[in-house]
């Protein structure tokens, strides 16, 4: 089989090797239920404390404030439903932004439905969120504001201190869906004022179904779920010890390599936009003006169908995206470049490349030598449409 | 997600590019996923005696495009007439439902230049 380069990390991740390792023990021979009081009970509930301990160690959490979840979605909804069913009277609103995920998105959508005034805020061609219409439209009236740390298509990060100032000003609450960018930047909660915060193992090299929800002490959500006494309440269901080992480990990786991968990323990330710049003619490049996740590059070529694109790619070994993986199966464009003003053409033109654990020069030297020529025989077949 | 034969279509497609004289021009475009396709056709004798396409959109938009050009080289402008969606996807051993609209642009880029080709040499 031809050597594969895995360029999707913003989709999903490989767990590492000492992460699988940590916790395969957990499925085994460590298999107690942490509300068990004998001696199987007790060692998985101090494999789920421990853990604990790491999460909130990386976001500067104190462990009594980290849940764990079945996933980032779930995080995301806790985060939106949960907190307005324990919102103040007279606090109706909800502003998020119009680059968010669809986790935020839908449960956004839906708490419009029940009656709740949702703004959605604008970003500029580079993605970046309007700070100036959050000051305009925060009030009194206001529960909470949701912006997410790093975009997913994009990666672009946003100004988290100065919207969490601008909503706690307004006497709202601060919810960050860092899902993407956990474990790949630094993000300190009481240094940046976040109240709330979604993570996700699987963007972080630990397994997927499991998740975070940090909730700053005396920030209060109604649970959406209703059964056993689990999470002190927060959230019932038997807890995932297996995965909730692998974040941990996963988590105490991430940060003892941060700024070394961060660092490498951005050099492989930025060596492939001047290579593709150079050799492919008319390519834009979304969101590369802002701050960004150190290893990912949005990129539309005008004259060629990103889906076309992606699988040449494939083909040729590349594992990209077009957009976001689960807004594949629908055929809209990005919702994230029409909102950044790219036109719904160009945003059908567009491949997403993101890097993580593993990511090689090699793997970038791959794409730098195969994409030229396959944008080229697709602009050939589409001459000029 | 595509079968075999789609995705050879998409790597080598069949008739790619545009005639000097066409007798007939097609195009279609979908609004939705902003596919575009143009076909054009040479006809003689109410043969179609060569045929060419261009195509903006995704793999199965430039498969159909390739393989509604294979369906009628050679053919008459009625049996090309007869050609409809279903013809073409089922050239291509099938498509994924949310790709069906695909077949339907090839197969209507086909049937306008048709349409035009006639519009042009009305006797």
């Amino acid at each position: 089989m031809n050597t594969r380069y895995y360029f999707d990390h913003n989709a999903t991740t490989p767990v590492r090797p000492e992460v699988a390792e940590a916790m395969i023990p957990y499925l085994t021979e460590l298999y107690g239920n942490p509300s068990s009081a004998h001696s199987f009970g007790r060692e998985a509930r101090l494999a789920l404390e421990k853990s604990r301990e790491k999460v909130a160690s990386l976001i500067g959490a104190d462990p009594d404030e980290v849940f764990f979840t079945g996933c980032g979605t779930e995080s995301d909804n806790m985060a939106l439903a949960g907190f307005m069913r324990s919102a103040a009277d007279g606090r109706r609103k909800i502003i998020t932004s119009k680059v968010e995920h669809s986790a935020i998105l839908k449960t956004a959508k839906m708490l419009g439905q029940k009656g709740y005034d949702i703004v959605l805020l604008d970003v500029d061609g580079t993605c970046r969120v309007d700070l100036d219409m959050l000051r305009d439209n925060v009030d009194d009236s206001t529960a909470l504001v949701s912006i997410m740390h790093g975009n997913n298509e994009t990666g672009v990060i946003q100004d988290i201190a100065e919207a969490a100032r601008i909503a706690h000003d307004a006497g709202a609450v601060f919810h960050t869906d860092a899902v993407q960018s956990a474990g790949k930047a630094w993000i300190d909660v009481a240094g940046l004022g976040i109240d709330m915060l979604s993570m996700s193992g699987h963007k972080l090299n630990a397994p997927k179904g499991i998740g975070v929800l940090y909730l700053r002490r005396g920030v209060t959500i109604t649970p959406l779920m209703y059964g056993g006494s689990h999470e002190r309440g927060m959230r019932p269901g038997t807890e995932n010890i297996p995965s909730i080992v692998a974040i941990g480990k996963a988590v105490e990786l991430a940060a003892s390599e941060m700024d070394g991968k961060m660092a490498k990323l951005s050099g492989l990330r930025d060596r492939l936009e001047v290579a593709i710049e150079d050799s492919v003619p008319d390519t834009v490049f979304n969101g590369r003006g802002a701050t960004r996740l150190a290893g990912t590059s949005n990129m539309s070529f005008p004259g060629v169908d990103g889906e076309a694109l992606m699988f040449s790619l494939d083909r040729a070994g590349i594992a990209v995206s077009t957009g976001s993986a689960c807004t594949t199966g629908e055929v809209q464009p990005s919702h994230v470049l029409v909102a950044m003003g790219v036109e719904p053409k160009t945003a059908q033109s567009s491949l997403r490349f993101s890097m993580g654990w593993g990511t090689t020069s090699e793997g970038v030297d791959h794409i730098i030598e195969t994409l030229p020529p396959i944008v080229e025989r697709l602009r050939s077949i589409a001459g000029g449409l | 997600m595509y079968t075999p034969k789609v995705m050879e279509h998409f790597e080598h497609p069949r008739n790619v590019g545009t005639l000097e004289h066409p007798d007939g021009i097609g195009k279609q475009g979908n609004p939705v996923c902003g596919d575009v396709m143009e076909l054009a056709i040479k006809v003689k004798d109410g043969m179609i005696e060569d045929v060419k396409f261009k195509t903006f959109g995704c793999c199965a938009a430039i498969a159909t495009s390739s393989m509604v050009t294979e369906l009628v080289m050679g053919k008459s402008l009625e049996e090309a007439e007869a050609i409809s969606k279903q013809t073409v996807a089922d050239a291509l051993d099938g498509l994924p439902p949310a790709k069906m609209h695909c077949s339907n642009l090839a197969a209507d880029a086909l049937h306008d230049a048709i349409e035009d080709y006639r519009k042009k040499h009305a006797e």
